[in-house]
């Protein structure tokens, strides 16, 4: 008998998220404390390929509800289910994507739970969860604990590194969707404009070039080609999206992605509180500059005073040249 | 339309960097921090004026604005800043901040609503001190409403629905949620093409940013109603979240200054290792 239950993210051709790896460690590490196992739940119009790759991943059961009103992400629609089948389990868990944060607290509430957001870690403490959360944009942490019969989280991407394959199958079992809630009837969906790039995501890439208001309107031309040279995605400050340089789901920090790569350079990015809350976790932390006193260089590990317009691209030149 | 807004006070979200935790570990310590409304709050507020006017001449207003609070007195300063702004009213919920978790939150907000009758509710996604980013969506569900969090726009069309672009992961994800519905605002909600009532026409821009109060409206502002009520009235519902203990996250320390782009390279090749 499985005690928590992880909702996992399927994109909008029914193709499972890597995020929801993420969501599969934090269960991991919960049932420690809890006993049992976990289960999975995978909920969309079209949902087989996702269902099958989730049975490789150490669940009691991969349960799936599939319906043509899930074809795309509402919460009004998707809540009921998860909230029914979870009703069963001592903890509800997703990643804390848009998807997650969004639709858990509204889950949360249906089952009268209490609920975490956005954790860094979860350890078991006299047998029961307690749930490291990042706070004031990542300058504190919280560590908590819920005392409702069901408890709900989400994790932290980041934080928790995407689970690796069992090497055991687990079975998978159709569950009924349940009715959606009063609010759906006065909720339609009506389009995604979606972002397509043939680049890493933001949130999963090794490495990420991200540019700030520096740059101006010559934020893809410069930035574009290293980001190339790098094999990385590309992010941007807020000052940049704010000026209209890059699009809004570029942003990095606090109120966007947080993201954790092996290596982040941030070109022309002074360092905000809230951009710095965004890229602190990652491992090596290049700065490219031309104010000696910008804040960024107080935690960068190499930092570089230059004109990022003569700087970037003679670093373009130098990595091609490595081959 | 009536709409009500919830808000919360913040510690300074620029200074954040200097919150420090006390010695046993077992509360923030923000003192020497300013208190400001959280942004994201702000911004529901400059949305929800902007859904109840004319952007051409914000000074007639149509409809009503209700701001709430759930806070010690001292947050009635954050209240009549509100309303110097534009909102009509307050209310403040009698209560400490260790009287309150989200769904402690959610639930009185609830009550509230059932009384006051809104047409929406609008509020920041998320409060920048604790980060939870929940009562929206708690609310939401509590009222069996239509929500959409994370607006970056809101159009409200000729029937009333609102038409609302959310910032999502991959893109823009547009809802069209028809009142009663609750809305949780981002950042970018207060562009210039942010939001428009159906009032205001389509060519308009408004001036980035939140509007200020001018000193006329600081003074009327003593004069709109405030009310105040006890917690205890609007819910008995138990805190079920306990903050046990905090840290600081480890500092990192700056690295080294790296002559020129070859030095860099060289660096992060043989150093670091990440080439």
């Amino acid at each position: 008998m499985s005690n928590v239950l992880v909702v996992a993210e399927l994109d909008q051709d029914g193709n499972l998220r890597k995020s929801t790896l993420s969501a599969i460690t934090l269960a991991r590490k919960a049932e420690g404390a809890l006993g049992g196992g976990f289960d999975v739940l995978v909920l969309g119009a079209n949902t087989a390929a996702a269902a099958q790759e989730l049975t490789t991943f150490g669940a009691g059961r991969v349960l799936v509800c599939e319906d043509a009103s899930l074809a795309h992400y509402v919460a009004e629609h998707f809540a009921p289910t998860v909230a029914e089948v979870g009703k069963g389990y001592k903890l509800v868990v997703a990643t804390a994507t848009t998807f997650g944060k969004d639709l858990m607290p509204r889950v949360a509430a249906r089952l009268d739970a209490a609920y975490a957001g956005d954790c860094a870690d979860v350890a078991a403490e006299g047998g029961k969860l307690v749930y490291k959360r990042p706070m004031f944009a990542g300058n504190a942490y919280g560590y908590c604990e819920l005392s409702t019969a069901i408890q709900v989280a989400t994790a932290r991407q980041s934080e928790f590194a995407a689970a690796e394959p069992s090497g055991s199958t687990s079975p998978i079992e159709k569950v009924a969707k349940a009715a959606p809630s009063g609010g759906a009837a006065r909720v339609e969906y009506v389009s995604l404009d979606a972002v397509t790039s043939e680049r890493p995501q933001l949130t999963e890439a090794n490495v990420v070039v991200a540019g700030g208001r520096a740059l101006k309107e010559k934020f893809f031309e410069v930035i574009e080609p290293l980001a190339d040279a790098l094999g990385a995605a590309v992010g941007a400050s807020r000052a940049a999206v704010d000026a209209g340089y890059a699009p809004g789901d570029y942003q990095v920090g606090q109120t966007g992605k947080i993201v954790a790569p092996s290596l982040y350079i941030a070109i022309g990015i002074s360092g905000a509180i809230q951009h710095i809350a965004g890229m602190k976790g990652s491992k090596v932390i290049v700065a490219i500059n031309k104010d000696p006193e910008a804040p960024i260089f107080q935690l960068a590990d190499y930092g570089l005073v230059a004109d990022l317009f003569t700087a970037v691209p003679e670093l373009v030149s130098a990595l091609r040249a490595r081959g | 339309m009536k709409i009500l807004v919830a808000v919360k006070r913040v510690a300074d979200p620029d200074n954040a960097n200097r919150i420090k935790v006390s010695s046993g570990g077992d509360a923030i310590d923000a003192s020497g921090l300013e208190w400001k409304i959280n942004p994201f709050d702000e911004y529901a507020l400059e949305a929800a004026l902007r859904l109840t006017e004319n952007g051409a001449s914000p000074k007639k207003r149509e409809g009503e604005v209700v701001v709430v609070t759930m806070a010690p007195k001292e947050a009635e300063t954050t209240l009549r800043s509100a309303l110097a702004t534009g909102a009509d009213r307050a209310i403040r919920v009698e209560a400490g901040d260790d009287d309150l978790d989200g769904r402690v939150v959610a639930h009185a907000l609830r009550k509230l609503v059932e009384e006051e009758k809104p047409d929406v509710v609008l509020m920041g996604k998320q409060t920048v001190d604790g980060d939870s980013n929940q009562v929206g969506q708690m609310l939401a569900e509590l009222l069996d409403w239509p929500m959409a969090t994370f607006a970056a726009t809101l159009r409200q069309e000729q029937d009333g629905s609102l038409l609302v672009g959310r910032e999502v992961d991959g893109g823009v994800l547009s809802l069209r949620v028809r009142p009663p519905c609750l809305v949780t605002v981002d950042l970018r909600i207060v562009s210039p093409e942010g939001v428009y009532s159906s009032l205001t026409d389509p060519s308009f821009k408004y001036n980035e940013g939140v509007r200020f109060a001018p000193l006329p409206a600081i003074m009327q502002a003593k004069r709109k109603p405030l009310t105040v009520r006890p917690l205890s009235e609007l819910t008995d519902v138990a805190l079920t979240t306990k903050y046990t203990k905090f840290e600081l996250p480890a500092k990192r320390s700056a690295g080294v200054k790296v002559k020129d782009v070859a030095e860099l390279v060289q660096k992060l090749t043989e150093e670091a290792r990440v080439l």
